[in-house]
Protein backbone atom coordinates (compact mmCIF):
# COMPACT_ATOMS: atom_id res chain seq x y z
CA UNK A 1 0.00 0.00 0.00
CA UNK A 2 2.03 3.10 -1.39
CA UNK A 3 2.24 5.62 2.17
CA UNK A 4 1.01 9.16 1.86
CA UNK A 5 2.96 11.82 3.83
CA UNK A 6 1.25 14.15 5.71
CA UNK A 7 2.76 17.10 4.66
CA UNK A 8 0.11 17.63 1.56
CA UNK A 9 3.10 18.30 -1.05
CA UNK A 10 2.56 18.05 -4.80
CA UNK A 11 -1.22 18.18 -4.05
CA UNK A 12 -1.68 14.42 -2.90
CA UNK A 13 -4.71 14.64 -1.01
CA UNK A 14 -3.67 13.35 3.09
CA UNK A 15 -5.18 11.07 5.10
CA UNK A 16 -6.09 14.05 7.09
CA UNK A 17 -7.59 15.79 4.42
CA UNK A 18 -9.52 12.79 3.60
CA UNK A 19 -10.85 12.03 7.57
CA UNK A 20 -11.53 16.07 8.20
CA UNK A 21 -13.71 15.88 4.62
CA UNK A 22 -15.64 12.74 5.19
CA UNK A 23 -16.38 13.89 9.02
CA UNK A 24 -17.39 17.23 7.35
CA UNK A 25 -20.10 15.28 4.91
CA UNK A 26 -20.65 12.85 7.43
CA UNK A 27 -21.96 15.40 9.80
CA UNK A 28 -24.29 17.17 7.60
CA UNK A 29 -25.58 13.95 6.28
CA UNK A 30 -26.35 12.19 9.93
CA UNK A 31 -27.94 15.36 11.17
CA UNK A 32 -29.65 15.56 8.04
CA UNK A 33 -31.05 12.63 8.58
CA UNK A 34 -31.80 13.15 11.95
CA UNK A 35 -34.21 16.39 11.00
CA UNK A 36 -35.62 13.78 8.01
CA UNK A 37 -36.59 10.93 10.40
CA UNK A 38 -38.15 12.61 13.07
CA UNK A 39 -39.87 15.17 10.17
CA UNK A 40 -41.97 11.52 8.98
CA UNK A 41 -43.72 11.27 12.07
CA UNK A 42 -44.24 14.78 12.15
CA UNK A 43 -45.53 15.19 9.43
CA UNK A 44 -47.90 12.35 8.92
CA UNK A 45 -49.46 13.62 12.72
CA UNK A 46 -50.00 17.11 11.22
CA UNK A 47 -51.53 15.61 8.14
CA UNK A 48 -53.73 13.54 9.30
CA UNK A 49 -54.58 15.83 12.55
CA UNK A 50 -53.47 12.81 14.42
CA UNK A 51 -51.03 13.34 17.47
CA UNK A 52 -50.05 10.11 19.50
CA UNK A 53 -52.16 10.56 23.24
CA UNK A 54 -48.86 11.09 25.17
CA UNK A 55 -49.60 8.43 28.26
CA UNK A 56 -49.57 5.91 25.19
CA UNK A 57 -46.52 7.21 23.69
CA UNK A 58 -44.84 7.12 27.11
CA UNK A 59 -45.98 3.94 27.62
CA UNK A 60 -44.58 2.12 24.49
CA UNK A 61 -41.35 4.49 24.63
CA UNK A 62 -40.38 3.60 28.25
CA UNK A 63 -40.46 -0.10 27.54
CA UNK A 64 -38.48 0.28 24.50
CA UNK A 65 -36.24 3.67 24.97
CA UNK A 66 -34.35 2.23 27.94
CA UNK A 67 -32.91 -0.85 26.30
CA UNK A 68 -32.65 0.30 22.80
CA UNK A 69 -30.49 4.02 23.71
CA UNK A 70 -27.94 2.20 25.66
CA UNK A 71 -27.15 -0.68 22.96
CA UNK A 72 -27.03 2.78 20.50
CA UNK A 73 -24.86 4.28 22.67
CA UNK A 74 -22.99 1.08 23.29
CA UNK A 75 -22.72 0.26 19.88
CA UNK A 76 -21.14 3.62 18.94
CA UNK A 77 -18.02 2.82 21.40
CA UNK A 78 -18.17 -0.56 19.52
CA UNK A 79 -18.20 -0.20 16.11
CA UNK A 80 -16.54 3.36 15.48
CA UNK A 81 -13.44 1.63 16.01
CA UNK A 82 -14.10 -1.03 13.45
CA UNK A 83 -15.53 0.55 10.60
CA UNK A 84 -13.71 4.09 10.73
CA UNK A 85 -15.26 7.15 10.51
CA UNK A 86 -17.04 6.92 7.22
CA UNK A 87 -17.94 3.33 7.49
CA UNK A 88 -19.61 4.35 10.57
CA UNK A 89 -21.25 7.58 9.35
CA UNK A 90 -23.36 5.63 6.72
CA UNK A 91 -23.77 2.56 8.82
CA UNK A 92 -25.42 4.11 11.77
CA UNK A 93 -27.96 5.98 9.47
CA UNK A 94 -28.64 2.76 7.28
CA UNK A 95 -28.86 0.35 9.96
CA UNK A 96 -28.80 -3.53 10.09
CA UNK A 97 -24.91 -2.77 11.46
CA UNK A 98 -24.40 -6.45 13.38
CA UNK A 99 -26.39 -8.53 10.70
CA UNK A 100 -24.92 -7.09 7.98
CA UNK A 101 -22.66 -4.05 7.73
CA UNK A 102 -19.92 -5.22 10.24
CA UNK A 103 -19.44 -8.67 8.98
CA UNK A 104 -19.71 -6.71 5.65
CA UNK A 105 -16.68 -4.66 6.45
CA UNK A 106 -14.58 -7.05 7.82
CA UNK A 107 -15.19 -9.14 4.92
CA UNK A 108 -13.99 -6.59 2.79
CA UNK A 109 -11.14 -5.41 4.93
CA UNK A 110 -9.44 -8.90 5.31
CA UNK A 111 -10.17 -9.47 1.46
CA UNK A 112 -8.28 -6.14 1.00
CA UNK A 113 -5.45 -7.19 3.08
CA UNK A 114 -6.42 -3.85 5.50
CA UNK A 115 -6.46 -3.41 9.55
CA UNK A 116 -9.15 -1.39 10.71
CA UNK A 117 -8.29 1.60 12.58
CA UNK A 118 -5.85 2.76 9.64
CA UNK A 119 -6.67 5.24 6.31
CA UNK A 120 -7.22 1.87 4.44
CA UNK A 121 -9.05 0.05 6.51
CA UNK A 122 -11.83 3.14 6.49
CA UNK A 123 -11.84 3.71 3.07
CA UNK A 124 -12.47 -0.21 2.31
CA UNK A 125 -14.95 -0.51 5.09
CA UNK A 126 -16.47 2.63 3.70
CA UNK A 127 -16.70 0.92 0.29
CA UNK A 128 -18.02 -1.90 1.30
CA UNK A 129 -20.81 -0.80 4.05
CA UNK A 130 -21.96 1.84 0.85
CA UNK A 131 -22.14 -1.29 -1.66
CA UNK A 132 -24.31 -3.25 0.82
CA UNK A 133 -26.58 -0.44 1.50
CA UNK A 134 -26.95 0.30 -2.05
CA UNK A 135 -27.97 -3.30 -2.66
CA UNK A 136 -29.98 -3.52 0.37
CA UNK A 137 -31.99 -0.94 -0.30
CA UNK A 138 -32.34 -2.04 -4.09
CA UNK A 139 -33.44 -5.64 -2.84
CA UNK A 140 -36.34 -3.95 -0.43
CA UNK A 141 -37.29 -1.83 -2.74
CA UNK A 142 -37.39 -4.58 -5.51
CA UNK A 143 -39.36 -7.16 -3.27
CA UNK A 144 -41.67 -4.42 -1.94
CA UNK A 145 -42.88 -3.88 -5.57
CA UNK A 146 -43.16 -7.43 -6.49
CA UNK A 147 -44.26 -9.56 -3.20
CA UNK A 148 -47.50 -10.62 -5.11
CA UNK A 149 -44.79 -13.01 -7.10
CA UNK A 150 -42.33 -13.29 -4.67
CA UNK A 151 -44.00 -13.66 -1.30
CA UNK A 152 -44.99 -17.34 -1.88
CA UNK A 153 -41.39 -18.51 -2.43
CA UNK A 154 -40.04 -16.38 0.68
CA UNK A 155 -42.38 -17.83 2.69
CA UNK A 156 -42.30 -20.94 1.60
CA UNK A 157 -41.97 -23.65 4.73
CA UNK A 158 -39.19 -25.50 3.13
CA UNK A 159 -36.68 -22.31 3.33
CA UNK A 160 -38.05 -21.41 6.62
CA UNK A 161 -34.79 -23.40 8.00
CA UNK A 162 -32.57 -21.02 5.74
CA UNK A 163 -33.52 -17.65 7.12
CA UNK A 164 -34.08 -19.03 10.73
CA UNK A 165 -30.77 -20.22 10.68
CA UNK A 166 -28.77 -16.96 8.47
CA UNK A 167 -26.84 -15.93 11.82
CA UNK A 168 -25.49 -18.72 12.61
CA UNK A 169 -24.15 -19.85 8.67
CA UNK A 170 -23.01 -16.12 8.60
CA UNK A 171 -20.59 -16.33 12.17
CA UNK A 172 -19.74 -19.74 11.57
CA UNK A 173 -17.59 -18.62 8.69
CA UNK A 174 -16.86 -15.23 9.93
CA UNK A 175 -15.52 -17.38 13.12
CA UNK A 176 -13.01 -19.07 11.15
CA UNK A 177 -12.19 -15.83 9.50
CA UNK A 178 -11.29 -14.01 13.14
CA UNK A 179 -10.12 -16.79 15.63
CA UNK A 180 -7.52 -17.80 12.19
CA UNK A 181 -6.43 -14.18 13.04
CA UNK A 182 -5.88 -14.53 16.73
CA UNK A 183 -7.17 -17.87 18.74
CA UNK A 184 -5.41 -17.03 21.87
CA UNK A 185 -7.53 -13.59 22.25
CA UNK A 186 -10.53 -15.59 20.83
CA UNK A 187 -10.31 -18.28 24.10
CA UNK A 188 -11.69 -15.87 26.73
CA UNK A 189 -14.77 -14.09 25.37
CA UNK A 190 -15.67 -17.12 23.52
CA UNK A 191 -15.29 -19.03 26.56
CA UNK A 192 -17.36 -16.45 28.70
CA UNK A 193 -20.41 -16.09 26.13
CA UNK A 194 -21.13 -19.99 25.51
CA UNK A 195 -21.31 -20.72 29.55
CA UNK A 196 -23.11 -17.09 29.78
CA UNK A 197 -25.66 -18.34 27.37
CA UNK A 198 -25.89 -22.02 28.30
CA UNK A 199 -26.73 -21.20 31.53
CA UNK A 200 -28.90 -18.31 30.40
CA UNK A 201 -30.75 -19.16 27.25
CA UNK A 202 -33.25 -16.37 27.65
CA UNK A 203 -29.92 -13.56 27.15
CA UNK A 204 -30.03 -14.66 23.33
CA UNK A 205 -33.01 -12.02 22.97
CA UNK A 206 -30.31 -9.46 24.17
CA UNK A 207 -27.33 -10.24 22.15
CA UNK A 208 -26.86 -6.63 20.91
CA UNK A 209 -26.52 -5.90 24.63
CA UNK A 210 -23.61 -8.67 25.34
CA UNK A 211 -21.80 -7.64 22.46
CA UNK A 212 -19.34 -4.72 24.69
CA UNK A 213 -19.51 -7.36 27.63
CA UNK A 214 -17.88 -10.16 24.93
CA UNK A 215 -15.67 -6.63 24.05
CA UNK A 216 -14.35 -6.20 27.60
CA UNK A 217 -13.71 -9.27 28.08
CA UNK A 218 -11.53 -9.68 25.03
CA UNK A 219 -9.07 -6.84 25.31
CA UNK A 220 -8.76 -7.15 28.77
CA UNK A 221 -7.65 -11.34 28.22
CA UNK A 222 -5.83 -9.61 25.26
CA UNK A 223 -4.17 -6.63 27.43
CA UNK A 224 -3.07 -9.63 30.30
CA UNK A 225 -1.63 -11.90 27.82
CA UNK A 226 0.24 -8.97 26.29
CA UNK A 227 1.81 -8.05 29.13
CA UNK A 228 2.78 -11.54 30.01
CA UNK A 229 4.35 -11.53 26.92
CA UNK A 230 2.17 -14.49 25.73
CA UNK A 231 0.79 -12.68 22.43
CA UNK B 1 -59.82 14.12 10.18
CA UNK B 2 -58.13 12.81 6.93
CA UNK B 3 -59.25 9.34 6.10
CA UNK B 4 -56.15 7.28 6.97
CA UNK B 5 -54.73 3.77 5.21
CA UNK B 6 -51.36 2.72 6.03
CA UNK B 7 -50.84 2.17 2.10
CA UNK B 8 -51.65 5.16 1.13
CA UNK B 9 -49.63 7.09 -1.83
CA UNK B 10 -48.57 10.04 1.14
CA UNK B 11 -46.85 7.45 3.18
CA UNK B 12 -45.33 5.86 -0.01
CA UNK B 13 -44.26 9.54 -0.98
CA UNK B 14 -42.48 9.84 2.51
CA UNK B 15 -41.37 6.55 2.67
CA UNK B 16 -40.05 6.99 -0.80
CA UNK B 17 -38.24 10.75 0.07
CA UNK B 18 -36.40 8.25 2.90
CA UNK B 19 -35.27 6.02 0.85
CA UNK B 20 -33.84 7.82 -1.64
CA UNK B 21 -32.21 9.81 0.96
CA UNK B 22 -30.58 7.33 2.32
CA UNK B 23 -29.55 5.59 -1.29
CA UNK B 24 -27.97 9.49 -1.99
CA UNK B 25 -26.17 8.97 0.90
CA UNK B 26 -24.85 5.55 0.12
CA UNK B 27 -23.79 6.77 -3.59
CA UNK B 28 -22.29 10.05 -2.15
CA UNK B 29 -19.97 8.12 0.43
CA UNK B 30 -19.23 5.47 -1.77
CA UNK B 31 -18.05 7.57 -4.42
CA UNK B 32 -15.61 9.56 -1.95
CA UNK B 33 -14.19 6.48 -0.43
CA UNK B 34 -13.66 4.99 -4.26
CA UNK B 35 -11.59 8.56 -5.13
CA UNK B 36 -9.67 8.43 -1.86
CA UNK B 37 -8.84 4.99 -2.67
CA UNK B 38 -7.46 5.44 -5.61
CA UNK B 39 -5.41 8.65 -4.21
CA UNK B 40 -4.16 6.18 -2.33
CA UNK B 41 -2.43 3.91 -5.12
CA UNK B 42 -5.36 1.11 -3.94
CA UNK B 43 -5.43 -1.08 -7.20
CA UNK B 44 -8.98 -0.40 -9.23
CA UNK B 45 -9.76 -4.79 -10.01
CA UNK B 46 -9.35 -5.02 -6.49
CA UNK B 47 -11.57 -1.99 -5.54
CA UNK B 48 -13.65 -3.98 -8.16
CA UNK B 49 -13.90 -7.39 -6.16
CA UNK B 50 -14.15 -5.48 -2.91
CA UNK B 51 -17.56 -4.18 -4.17
CA UNK B 52 -18.89 -7.19 -5.78
CA UNK B 53 -17.98 -9.54 -3.49
CA UNK B 54 -19.40 -7.46 -0.80
CA UNK B 55 -22.48 -7.02 -3.25
CA UNK B 56 -22.78 -10.89 -3.37
CA UNK B 57 -22.43 -10.94 0.70
CA UNK B 58 -25.48 -8.68 0.83
CA UNK B 59 -28.10 -10.84 -0.93
CA UNK B 60 -28.59 -13.71 1.54
CA UNK B 61 -28.86 -10.71 4.61
CA UNK B 62 -31.10 -8.39 2.39
CA UNK B 63 -33.44 -10.94 1.75
CA UNK B 64 -33.49 -11.97 5.47
CA UNK B 65 -34.14 -8.39 6.19
CA UNK B 66 -37.01 -8.71 3.28
CA UNK B 67 -38.60 -11.08 5.45
CA UNK B 68 -39.04 -8.81 8.25
CA UNK B 69 -40.94 -6.14 6.40
CA UNK B 70 -43.54 -8.65 5.26
CA UNK B 71 -44.08 -9.32 9.11
CA UNK B 72 -44.43 -5.97 9.57
CA UNK B 73 -46.24 -4.90 6.50
CA UNK B 74 -49.69 -7.31 8.06
CA UNK B 75 -49.95 -4.16 10.41
CA UNK B 76 -48.53 -1.15 9.05
CA UNK B 77 -48.94 -1.94 5.39
CA UNK B 78 -45.83 -2.07 3.43
CA UNK B 79 -44.40 1.75 2.79
CA UNK B 80 -43.51 1.99 6.46
CA UNK B 81 -41.55 -0.91 6.69
CA UNK B 82 -39.95 -0.27 3.79
CA UNK B 83 -38.51 2.85 4.76
CA UNK B 84 -38.16 1.81 7.71
CA UNK B 85 -35.61 -1.41 7.45
CA UNK B 86 -33.56 0.52 4.93
CA UNK B 87 -32.74 2.85 8.02
CA UNK B 88 -31.19 2.93 11.41
CA UNK B 89 -32.10 0.01 13.32
CA UNK B 90 -32.94 -3.77 12.25
CA UNK B 91 -35.64 -6.37 12.60
CA UNK B 92 -34.49 -7.12 16.07
CA UNK B 93 -35.42 -3.60 16.61
CA UNK B 94 -38.63 -2.67 14.61
CA UNK B 95 -40.43 -5.38 15.87
CA UNK B 96 -40.31 -5.30 19.51
CA UNK B 97 -40.78 -1.34 19.09
CA UNK B 98 -43.86 -1.92 16.97
CA UNK B 99 -45.42 -4.24 18.98
CA UNK B 100 -44.52 -2.15 21.78
CA UNK B 101 -46.06 1.13 21.09
CA UNK B 102 -49.10 -1.27 19.88
CA UNK B 103 -49.65 -2.86 22.82
CA UNK B 104 -49.54 0.45 24.31
CA UNK B 105 -52.58 1.70 22.30
CA UNK B 106 -54.68 -1.59 23.32
CA UNK B 107 -53.83 -2.50 19.84
CA UNK B 108 -51.92 -5.87 18.03
CA UNK B 109 -49.47 -6.37 14.87
CA UNK B 110 -51.25 -9.21 14.62
CA UNK B 111 -54.08 -7.25 12.24
CA UNK B 112 -54.16 -4.34 10.44
CA UNK B 113 -53.32 -0.70 11.78
CA UNK B 114 -56.41 1.41 10.43
CA UNK B 115 -56.63 3.95 13.16
CA UNK B 116 -54.07 7.16 12.20
CA UNK B 117 -53.29 7.64 15.93
CA UNK B 118 -52.28 4.63 16.92
CA UNK B 119 -50.10 4.29 13.45
CA UNK B 120 -48.69 7.77 14.57
CA UNK B 121 -48.13 6.42 18.13
CA UNK B 122 -45.94 3.41 17.08
CA UNK B 123 -44.30 5.78 14.49
CA UNK B 124 -42.80 7.70 17.06
CA UNK B 125 -41.60 4.98 18.88
CA UNK B 126 -40.12 3.24 16.06
CA UNK B 127 -38.24 6.99 15.24
CA UNK B 128 -37.31 8.27 18.65
CA UNK B 129 -36.55 4.62 20.77
CA UNK B 130 -33.64 4.25 18.50
CA UNK B 131 -32.14 7.86 18.02
CA UNK B 132 -29.32 8.68 20.11
CA UNK B 133 -26.88 7.10 17.44
CA UNK B 134 -27.71 10.31 14.91
CA UNK B 135 -27.33 13.11 17.22
CA UNK B 136 -24.30 11.81 19.21
CA UNK B 137 -22.27 10.17 17.16
CA UNK B 138 -21.87 13.72 14.99
CA UNK B 139 -19.70 14.73 18.31
CA UNK B 140 -18.17 11.99 19.29
CA UNK B 141 -17.18 10.43 15.86
CA UNK B 142 -13.91 11.72 15.66
CA UNK B 143 -13.11 11.72 19.39
CA UNK B 144 -13.96 7.92 19.42
CA UNK B 145 -11.90 7.58 16.56
CA UNK B 146 -8.66 9.53 17.72
CA UNK B 147 -8.59 7.72 20.55
CA UNK B 148 -8.17 4.19 18.71
CA UNK B 149 -5.15 5.85 16.69
CA UNK B 150 -3.54 6.83 19.25
CA UNK B 151 -3.67 2.99 20.62
CA UNK B 152 -1.94 1.81 17.30
CA UNK B 153 0.04 5.28 17.07
CA UNK B 154 1.83 4.83 21.01
CA UNK B 155 2.17 0.97 20.23
CA UNK B 156 1.75 -0.99 16.82
CA UNK B 157 1.31 -4.45 17.83
CA UNK B 158 -0.71 -3.89 20.86
CA UNK B 159 -2.82 -1.51 18.38
CA UNK B 160 -3.45 -4.85 15.96
CA UNK B 161 -3.94 -6.84 18.80
CA UNK B 162 -6.29 -3.98 20.48
CA UNK B 163 -8.36 -4.29 17.04
CA UNK B 164 -8.44 -8.19 16.44
CA UNK B 165 -10.21 -8.29 20.17
CA UNK B 166 -12.54 -5.60 19.39
CA UNK B 167 -13.84 -8.31 16.84
CA UNK B 168 -13.06 -11.53 18.29
CA UNK B 169 -15.26 -9.68 21.59
CA UNK B 170 -18.28 -8.67 19.06
CA UNK B 171 -18.01 -12.52 17.16
CA UNK B 172 -18.05 -14.16 20.74
CA UNK B 173 -21.55 -12.78 21.49
CA UNK B 174 -22.93 -14.47 18.15
CA UNK B 175 -21.56 -17.79 18.60
CA UNK B 176 -22.82 -18.18 22.44
CA UNK B 177 -25.69 -17.01 21.17
CA UNK B 178 -25.80 -20.04 18.82
CA UNK B 179 -25.69 -22.36 21.38
CA UNK B 180 -28.08 -20.55 23.81
CA UNK B 181 -31.16 -23.14 22.65
CA UNK B 182 -28.75 -26.81 23.19
CA UNK B 183 -31.17 -27.27 26.66
CA UNK B 184 -34.54 -27.71 23.95
CA UNK B 185 -32.66 -31.63 22.87
CA UNK B 186 -31.35 -32.31 19.36
CA UNK B 187 -33.70 -29.50 17.54
CA UNK B 188 -32.11 -26.55 19.70
CA UNK B 189 -28.36 -28.14 18.34
CA UNK B 190 -29.83 -27.36 14.63
CA UNK B 191 -27.51 -23.40 14.44
CA UNK B 192 -24.89 -25.03 16.19
CA UNK B 193 -24.68 -27.62 13.28
CA UNK B 194 -25.74 -24.85 10.90
CA UNK B 195 -22.54 -22.99 12.64
CA UNK B 196 -20.15 -25.94 11.85
CA UNK B 197 -21.12 -26.68 8.40
CA UNK B 198 -20.56 -23.23 7.67
CA UNK B 199 -17.13 -23.15 9.29
CA UNK B 200 -16.01 -25.84 8.07
CA UNK B 201 -16.64 -25.35 4.10
CA UNK B 202 -14.86 -21.80 5.29
CA UNK B 203 -11.85 -23.44 6.32
CA UNK B 204 -12.15 -26.11 3.30
CA UNK B 205 -12.37 -22.95 0.79
CA UNK B 206 -9.61 -21.15 3.20
CA UNK B 207 -7.55 -24.39 2.02
CA UNK B 208 -8.42 -24.06 -1.30
CA UNK B 209 -7.34 -20.37 -2.35
CA UNK B 210 -4.08 -20.47 -0.54
CA UNK B 211 -3.00 -24.11 -1.61
CA UNK B 212 -4.47 -23.61 -4.74
CA UNK B 213 -3.71 -20.35 -5.61
CA UNK B 214 -7.18 -19.16 -6.81
CA UNK B 215 -7.02 -15.23 -5.59
CA UNK B 216 -10.69 -14.84 -6.66
CA UNK B 217 -11.98 -17.38 -4.55
CA UNK B 218 -10.51 -15.23 -1.31
CA UNK B 219 -13.13 -12.54 -1.72
CA UNK B 220 -16.24 -14.47 -2.04
CA UNK B 221 -15.30 -16.98 0.26
CA UNK B 222 -17.79 -15.79 3.22
CA UNK B 223 -20.80 -15.51 1.00
CA UNK B 224 -20.37 -18.59 -0.63
CA UNK B 225 -19.90 -20.60 2.80
CA UNK B 226 -23.10 -18.40 4.40
CA UNK B 227 -25.46 -19.60 1.91
CA UNK B 228 -24.34 -23.13 1.66
CA UNK B 229 -24.72 -23.58 5.21
CA UNK B 230 -27.75 -21.71 5.11
CA UNK B 231 -29.17 -23.94 2.22
CA UNK B 232 -27.91 -27.01 4.20
CA UNK B 233 -29.95 -26.39 7.32
CA UNK B 234 -32.80 -27.63 5.43
CA UNK B 235 -31.80 -30.98 5.13
CA UNK B 236 -30.26 -30.62 9.09
CA UNK B 237 -33.59 -29.21 9.94
CA UNK B 238 -35.49 -31.93 8.35
CA UNK B 239 -33.15 -35.01 9.77
CA UNK B 240 -33.85 -33.79 13.04
CA UNK B 241 -36.98 -32.04 13.10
Amino acid sequence: MNEINNNGELGIKTPRDYFSTVNFYGRIWMLSALSLFIAVPAFVSIYYDAWPNLNEFFVGFIGIAPTFWVVAIIEMFTYIPMLGIGGSYLGFVTGNLTNLKVPCAINAMTAAKVEAGTEEGDVISTIAIAVSSIVTTLIITFGCFMLFWIRPVLEAPILAPAFANILPALFGALGVVMISRGWKIAVAPIVFMLVLFMLIPGLASAVGILVPAGVVVAVVAARLMYKKGWL
Amino acid sequence: MREFDVNSPLIYVVAAVIVVFVFSQSVFFLIKAWKQAQNMGMEKSMLRRIATSSAVFTIAPAIAILLGVLTLSNALGLPTPWMRLNTLGSVTYELPAAEMAATATGNSLSERITDARVYTTILWVMTLGIIPSLFLAPFLMRKIHSGVVSVGAKDKKWGEIFMTALFLGMISAFLGMIFSRIGEGLTGWIPVFVMLCSAIIMTALGILYKKGKIAWLENYALPLSMISAMALSIPITRAIG
